[in-house]
């Protein structure tokens, strides 16, 4: 690999690091927003995970859980945490897309494209499969 | 108990889990899944959801510290990640099959892998491999810094390399785990990486990796906020203690423990998938 090219690899990654740290904040702040507000209200037993039962409808898809969210429900926002958690490894894949598209390396645009839309089908069709 | 033991008690587990995972190498997300379904007999699923979670959580922060020092392969990682998130979208599709005493004894068979792989000696190998033709097609072939400045090295055995990376994102589907171990085998002893490029290499896949899986779980309805809230924040918490503390720590006696722990818990929950007790 040639030197500039090298160097610009290093800037990516510089970028890259800042975008998985604020991911990972704010998807904990909200998680832990969202868990003192579910905390608040819940001074029942505790549930039993024993069985499961699964999640209702709007606590799984990502239209749902805004919906849940903007209503300040505690297990809403958690799950938005979540949701924006997931959405971190996602969005620096994206960003490589750009990446290596302005170092016009277009195998690995290709290869990255193919990472992209796998993470996508998983996170908005995967749920049936 | 109440929602609010249950939490803080599944806080405090996650905690000690992510600070031991951060200083041993071995990341929180193994024990997660044992302590949630032996300890607070939380059905598998909920389990696995709240693991994945966890795993992305330390990944993506633990990803951005390595990313900075340039040890990781960009390119290697992405190409890579085709195998895994493949895998894991099969991984997870092949769960919703499967009985979950399986799942709990093939999980029991990789936490054991992982014990013994976290205290086999790491020797670094030879780094002055010849080029290989589709490494070097794809363009993989990179430096990391050592104490002699900047090292080039080749990559080999990508064909090898890409169908261990199937198999891990397999695993990492199927049980909620990062399945590093098995990254790094892939890239240490097929591909030749630098041990220090695959190790940071691997960790910087496990995000997407989980995201893939994580992805699936959710939109199934596995992942379960009152669980997974205290694990996130109780692994992400205690994994940055650890790295905090790494740098002066003995860690061989640590990993050594740990190692023992794990193994305790994989025959646990072997024998307890046989007994249907999941």
């Amino acid at each position: 690999m040639t030197g500039p090219n090298l160097r610009q690899d290093q800037r990516m990654d510089q970028i890259m690091a800042v975008l998985l740290r604020s991911g990972v904040l704010v998807a904990a702040s909200l998680v832990f927003i969202g868990g003192v507000i579910y905390l608040s209200r819940h001074d029942l037993p505790a549930i039993n995970y024993r069985v499961f039962q699964g999640e209702p409808q709007e606590l799984r898809t990502v239209g749902g859980i805004l919906h849940e969210a903007a209503k300040f429900h505690g297990r809403g926002l958690i799950q938005l945490g979540l949701l924006v958690l997931i959405a971190t490894p996602v969005a620096r894949v994206l960003f490589s897309v750009f990446a290596f598209i302005y170092e016009k390396d277009w195998t690995y645009v290709a290869i990255t494209m193919i990472v992209l839309a796998l993470l996508c089908y998983s996170l908005f069709g995967g749920g049936g499969l | 108990m109440n929602t609010l033991e249950f939490t803080l008690l599944v806080g405090l587990g996650s905690l000690l889990a992510g600070f031991l995972g951060s200083l041993t190498g071995l990341g929180g997300g193994v024990v997660i899944v044992p302590m949630l379904t032996l300890l607070f007999h939380v059905d598998i699923r909920y389990a696995i959801g709240a693991a994945l979670v966890s795993v992305i959580a330390t990944s993506s922060g633990a990803a951005a510290a390595y990313v900075k020092e340039g040890y990781s392969n960009v390119r290697v990682g992405m190409f890579l990640e085709i195998a895994t998130t493949v895998g894991a979208l099969v991984g997870a599709a092949v769960a919703l099959h499967l009985h979950v005493s399986v799942i709990a004894i093939i999980f029991g068979l990789a936490l054991i892998y992982s014990a013994f792989s976290s205290l086999r000696e790491k020797s670094e190998h030879r780094s002055d491999v010849a080029p290989d033709r589709i490494a070097t097609w794809l363009r993989m072939d990179s430096s990391y810094p050592t104490e002699k400045g900047m090292t080039q090295y080749h990559v080999r055995g990508v064909p090898l390399g890409f169908g261990l990376m199937f198999g891990a994102g397999v695993l990492s589907g199927l049980l909620g785990i990062g399945s590093g171990v098995v990254k790094v085998l892939a890239m240490d002893q097929a591909m030749k990486l630098p041990f220090k490029v695959s190790t940071t290499t691997s960790n910087f896949m496990l995000g997407v990796t989980a995201a893939a899986s994580a992805g699936i779980y959710l939109g199934r309805g596995y992942i379960d906020p009152g669980i997974a809230m205290p694990v996130m924040l109780g692994v992400l918490g205690g994994s940055l203690i650890g790295a905090r503390i790494l740098a002066g720590a003995k860690v061989r006696s640590l990993r050594l423990v740990f190692a023992v722990v794990i193994g305790f818990l994989a025959v646990e929950m072997i024998y307890n998938g046989f007994a249907g007790k999941m």
